[in-house]
Parts: C-alpha cells; sequence; structure tokens
C-alpha cells in the first residue's frame, strides 16, 4: 500500500516537473510546479514527516507560488517562442551535461550511503511539530538564528528596494 | 478493524450531510432572508408547493432545479481548461478542511473507542492552513482562466489579500497554540472543559484577530474587494455561469461554516456546555444505562458544538449587512500595519505571561 502510494506519488511529481519544464505557457508552468510541489508533500506524509508537508503546501505550494502566478498574471506574459542567445546549441549541451552529472552524483549518493534508517517505531514520531520543534531550538539552534536573521536581511532588502524614494520624487 | 471502518464511514457521512446538505443550501435562505429583516423587507418568499410557503424555504430547492437546468458558458478565448479547474480547487478545500475540526469528544462505545473528528492529525490547525493556501489558486485561476478585466483585477486582488491575510492568520493563533501546546485540535477542544479556560478569555486579542483574519481570508463584507460588485461585476466569478458559478457560491458558504467551527474549537469552548464537564453530562445521563448515557452526551456534545457554530454563522451574516466595504489599499493596510503587529505583540505578551507566571 505504502509502496505503492510512493510510486504514484513520485510519478506524479516527475511527470508534473517534465511539464514545468517543458510548457512554454508561464501559467501552465506555474499551475504544474504546484502539482509537484502537492505531490512532494505527499511523499513528506509517507515519510512520517507530517510537520514538513503542512509546511511545504503551506510555505511553497500556497505563498510562493501565489506570488509567481500573481506577478505572470500582473505583466500579463504570453507565449512565447523561446529565445537563446548566440550559441544556443553549446548552452543547451552544457545543461544536460550538468543535469546529467548532478543525476548521477544523486543516485550514487542514495546508492552508496548505508547509513539509511529504517521507519520503526521511532521514525513515527521523528517528524511531529513537537520533535521538530525541540531539535530546532536544541541542537540545531545555531544554523536556524543564522537563517532567520538571512531572512531579516532578505526582508530588509526587499524593503529598501521596493520603496519609493522620497527624495527623488522630490526634484 | 470493522468497527473503525464503520465510524469512519460514519463521520464522514455526517459531516458531507450536515454540511453540502443542510449548511450549504440553508445559508443561502438565511443570507436573503438575514438582509430582508435588516433592511426591513420582506425577502425571498415566492417559490412554493401549492399554497405553502414556509418563509421561503422552497428557494433553496428552486435555486438547485434552476442551477442545474442554466447553460454552462465559456467565454470566447478563455482557457477553458483552467475556466473549469478553477471552481473545483475552490470547492474542494472548503469541503476537506472540516476533517480536522472536531464536532465532538471522544467516548467509549460498546468496548470501542470513538474519536468525533475525522481525521486527528498531528499537524491539525496547519492542515487547514495549508488548505485554505492551496483555496487562494482556485479564485486567482478563475481570474486570470477568464479572459476579462473585471475577472483579472479580482483575481489579482484576490491573490495578494488572500496572501496577506493568511500570514496574519497564522500569527494571529500562535498565542491560543502557545497556551495550550498542541496542533491537535482535538486536544486543544479537549482542554476547554472548564468554562474559564475557554480561548475567548485565554486570548481574547487573539481572537479578535483571528477572526478578523478569518472573514477576511473568506472574502466576505466588509473585506470582499475581490467581487466587489460595484466596481468588478462579481470580480472574479463574473465569466461563470450554472452549477460553476453555484461551486464558488457553496465553497464561500462552507468557509464560512468551517471558520465558525474552528472559531468555536479553538476559541468557543469546542463542545462543552459552559460549567458542564463531562463526568457531570454522564451522570446526568445516568437513567439511560452505561451506553444510552454515552450516547445521550455525545448527541448534546454535537449539538452544543453546531449551535455554536451557528452562532459563528450568524454573527458572519451579521457583519455582512452591516459593514460596508473597505477600499482596498484600507484592507491591505490593515493587515500589514494593524493585525501583524498586533499579533507579534499578542505572541510576546503570551510567551512572557507563560515563562514567568504559569511556567
Amino acid at each position: 500500500m505504502q509502496l505503492l502510494m510512493f510510486y504514484l506519488l513520485g510519478l506524479g511529481a516527475v511527470v508534473a516537473a517534465l511539464i514545468m519544464v517543458t510548457n512554454k505557457r508561464p501559467v501552465r508552468a506555474a499551475m504544474s510546479l504546484i502539482a509537484t510541489m502537492s505531490f512532494l508533500a505527499g511523499l513528506y506524509v509517507l515519510l512520517d514527516a507530517h510537520l514538513i508537508a503542512a509546511l511545504q503546501l503551506i510555505v511553497y505550494a500556497g505563498a510562493i507560488m501565489v506570488l509567481f502566478l500573481f506577478v505572470i498574471m500582473l505583466l500579463n506574459i504570453e507565449e512565447k517562442e523561446g529565445r537563446l542567445a548566440g550559441s544556443a546549441l553549446l548552452w543547451q549541451m552544457i545543461a544536460i551535461a550538468v543535469v546529467g552529472l548532478v543525476f548521477v552524483l544523486m543516485v550514487s549518493v542514495v546508492k552508496l550511503s548505508d547509513n539509511v534508517v529504517p521507519l520503526g517505531e521511532a521514525a513515527a514520531l521523528f517528524g511531529t511539530t513537537r520533535a521538530v520543534g525541540k531539535m530546532l531550538f536544541t541542537e540545531y539552534l545555531l544554523p536556524f538564528e543564522i537563517a532567520s536573521v538571512l531572512l531579516l536581511a532578505a526582508i530588509v532588502g526587499a524593503v529598501i528596494l521596493a520603496k519609493r524614494r522620497i527624495d527623488d520624487s522630490d526634484q | 478493524m470493522v468497527a473503525d471502518l464503520i465510524e469512519s464511514v460514519a463521520k464522514i457521512v455526517f459531516i458531507f450531510s450536515i454540511n453540502l446538505g443542510f449548511f450549504a443550501p440553508i445559508l443561502g435562505w438565511v443570507e436573503r432572508k438575514q438582509s430582508a429583516v435588516m433592511q426591513d423587507r420582506i425577502g425571498a418568499n415566492r417559490a412554493n408547493i401549492g399554497k405553502f410557503t414556509i418563509i421561503g424555504l422552497f428557494h433553496p430547492i428552486a435555486d438547485a432545479v434552476k442551477v442545474l437546468t442554466k447553460e454552462d458558458f465559456v467565454p470566447a478565448g478563455a482557457n477553458k481548461f483552467f475556466h473549469t479547474l478553477a471552481p473545483f480547487i475552490c470547492l474542494v478545500p472548503a469541503i476537506a478542511t472540516f476533517s480536522v475540526i472536531p464536532f465532538g469528544g471522544q467516548y467509549e462505545l460498546f468496548g470501542h473507542h470513538v474519536n468525533l473528528v475525522i481525521a486527528d492529525l498531528d499537524v491539525g490547525i496547519l492542515f487547514v492552513f495549508a488548505l485554505t493556501s492551496l483555496a487562494t489558486f482556485g479564485v486567482v485561476l478563475a481570474g486570470w482562466s477568464s479572459r476579462s478585466n473585471w475577472s483579472l483585477l479580482g483575481g489579482l486582488r484576490a491573490s495578494a489579500q488572500m496572501l496577506s491575510y493568511e500570514v496574519a492568520m497564522g500569527l494571529a493563533i500562535i498565542g491560543i497554540i502557545m497556551v495550550f501546546g498542541t496542533l491537535k485540535l482535538s486536544e486543544i477542544g479537549a482542554m476547554q472543559e472548564n468554562f474559564l479556560h475557554w480561548g475567548i478569555f485565554i486570548q481574547p486579542l487573539g481572537f479578535i484577530l483571528f477572526f478578523t483574519c478569518a472573514v477576511a481570508e473568506n472574502k466576505r463584507v466588509p473585506f470582499d474587494v475581490p467581487e466587489a460588485e460595484s466596481e468588478l461585476v462579481a470580480g472574479y466569478f463574473t465569466e461563470y455561469s450554472g452549477l460553476k458559478f453555484v461551486m464558488f457560491w457553496m465553497s464561500e458558504f462552507l468557509e464560512i461554516v468551517t471558520i465558525s467551527g474552528i472559531l468555536t474549537t479553538l476559541f468557543l469552548g469546542a463542545w462543552h456546555i459552559p460549567f458542564v464537564t463531562d463526568a457531570m453530562l454522564l451522570s446526568f445521563f445516568q437513567f439511560a444505562g452505561p451506553n444510552g448515557a454515552t450516547i445521550l452526551a455525545m448527541l448534546v456534545n454535537i449539538a452544543t458544538f453546531f449551535a455554536k457554530v451557528i452562532f459563528f454563522i450568524w454573527l458572519q451574516m451579521t457583519i455582512r449587512w452591516t459593514l460596508p466595504r473597505f477600499r482596498y489599499d484600507q484592507v491591505m493596510r490593515l493587515c500589514w500595519k494593524m493585525i501583524l503587529p498586533l499579533s507579534l505583540i499578542n505572541i510576546s505578551i503570551t510567551g512572557l505571561v507563560l515563562l514567568l507566571w504559569i511556567k
């Protein structure tokens, strides 16, 4: 049952991701990305990481993708012929090579790593909100705080970039 | 195993029938009739069978027949696939969110443990947020795929408004989660057995903030700028007709019910009657035998829960017919400059009180 769900969700995620990359219409690509992220959330649920699954839907599928769609709709981007600069073929070859390399790396990492923890009684608790929260505020406190400072800096940067410059408009 | 299956199916059928069979059609009638009462009119009263009109209660049936026989119109140049998909994306989360809301406590019945919530998830309230954030896409897609300026403007307004209020709504309930120490809605409900421990007394500011955000998230008056009929015809669903139009309409009503359910669970003591504990209720029904008493107590709890839900529905309907619509910039300013800082203050104060006095 669980294996079947995994294959269904995984297939869905891969197909949606392929549609996202190959489709030239921005809204369709964005919707496929949302589908990919929803399938990924399903995979997280299978891994007993319920909190991550919920956050995946709230943050990625919900908030970030709404912003994507907002921008696409606001600019009313139409279907466009893809234009590749100058030596298009070369860039395509490089892209394919890089993607292939990453794929080989990922497969070898998964194949070579022997410390894959089997899901058991202990694993059933590790994805709960309480467990993740405890870990974030004890063991991983420093990375957590660094990430928050980074996000704060990004927010301040966004406000400064978007702010209307009063002295410019006055003159 | 079989008992579990029967329990699950019974709960799902119950929630489906009460939401889709009772609340969705009746709310349409309530909205018309209540607006009529408040504006000193008579309201919908023409649909009849023979001489009986029963204060317009045949109107939901007449509406259903009308809607099913109407033409399903897709405007020229619209994206047919997304135009059809959008109402479904709106309606499915609206139906599904009620699955994590407990409409009663936990009971021992004929040696079987009954938990009156369809899915008692560990992430509980976060699941609700996850689904509401997906519902945004229905609105945004409806606005975009209709290939109409009114719809597009409505969709744009909706995307920004729903995104902003989702953030504020998430922060508004942090306080109540800190106090109860769990995200599980069934546990939060069970902790409010004592009348003085109701969320509304512990977190009055959180209640007001969450209520405001929830109404705004549902795009109801006074926050209905995405569909503002005096500016945008009907906003994001201008180009919809027939059954698809009703799907938007139903998802709005179901969201009212869901919001009322969440408000009841978080802030108004869930299924508990003030000053009546579960044990008191069970001993009161002692005459019916152990199982009979449990069943009666269960029914009383369910009735109490839905009575509170109906109270919140009435409150939202009253607000809808009382307040005028805000301007769009006022809606956004309220969210980012008022509700968000107030939620943060609420979180800080709650944290300080928990740390210094309660521990």
